[in-house]
């Protein structure tokens, strides 16, 4: 396997979404090409670093301001509907 | 080296009791939808609008669309995947409303040349949290991840953060199988490539190819 084609299959590796055969001579690769087990490793750390970094967390009084609002909303929606309904007929909910 | 395995959702049919209480008129399930995925879709949504605001107003928009067209859910998809569908659409909208200067789509799928290539081929030593305070590190970051373009930024946040399966973020882009796959590698790729600036071994100084 060359440097190229190892980068084509990474995502599928990291993935685990190869075949035996294929991810096997993956490995191969990785056991003497240095550059391909760097990038390798250094990919799975920028997704596990992303994926524990709790970037833009909800804080608690913001979301439960956003859940009234958002429930409140639905309410006047529902009122809404509800009143064409008895003039025209039944509506989408 | 280990498959990286995505987050654990909760069972579908769970979920699918609540949606259909919901689709019944039974407000108490819908807001418990919205309990249960208002972190996912804010984080979703500033990730692509990057601005707490616009974020915001997705997430209200969001949950009053899914509300309103409940009905219209077909059951055949989670939940969950049906609702950032429309979270992202109304991100996007966003995006656009604040850069009408630039086209923003999903289907943009930016050629620089090389732009995925690894240069920066030196090890992660010391571990970035020992490197870096978490102030800092959400920083270098948020920065990195902001500098890919909204198609890539979009694709790697629902798929590596969120834990979406290739096929579900695919459903929820309208996006083909192997163009999430493409864009995810690149998104990844570069993402790598930016984070190396910072994290690379520093005795080692610069890349070693």
């Amino acid at each position: 396997m060359k440097c190229t084609e190892f980068l084509n299959e990474l995502t599928n590796y990291l993935d685990g979404a190869l075949d035996d055969r294929t991810r096997s001579e993956l490995e191969n690769h990785l056991s003497w090409c240095h550059n391909c087990y760097v990038v390798c490793d250094t990919t799975r750390k920028t997704i596990e670093i992303y994926r524990n970094s709790e970037l833009y967390e909800l804080p608690d009084d913001l979301r439960s301001r956003l859940r009234s609002a958002i429930m409140s909303k639905c309410s006047a929606h529902k009122e809404k509907n509800a009143e064409k309904e008895k003039k025209t007929g039944p509506q989408k909910v | 080296m280990s498959a990286i395995q995505p987050n654990i959702q909760p069972p579908v049919s769970e979920e699918l009791e609540l949606v259909r209480r919901a689709k019944g008129g039974d407000d108490g399930a819908f807001e418990e939808l919205v309990r249960r995925y208002d972190r996912n879709v804010f984080r979703i949504a500033q990730h692509i609008t990057q601005n707490r605001e616009d974020a915001e107003d997705v997430v209200q928009d969001a949950f009053l669309k899914a509300y309103g067209n409940l009905a219209q859910f077909q059951e055949q998809s989670k939940f969950y995947t049906w609702l950032v569908r429309i979270a992202v659409n109304e991100a996007l909208m966003k995006l656009r409303r604040r850069r009408p200067e630039r086209m923003v789509s999903l289907d943009e799928d930016v050629k620089t040349e090389d732009d995925s290539l690894p240069r920066e081929v030196a090890d992660w030593s010391p571990n970035p949290e020992q490197m870096y305070n978490q102030a800092e590190l959400r920083d270098i970051l948020t920065r990195t991840v902001q500098g890919l373009p909204p198609g890539f930024r979009t694709v790697f946040v629902l798929r590596d953060v969120e834990g979406l399966s290739t096929e579900e973020t695919a459903e929820a882009l309208d996006l083909s199988v192997p163009a999430v796959k493409s864009r995810l590698l690149r998104a990844r790729l570069q993402l790598r490539e930016r984070l190396s600036r910072y994290f690379q071994k520093r005795a080692r100084g610069d890349g070693n190819q």
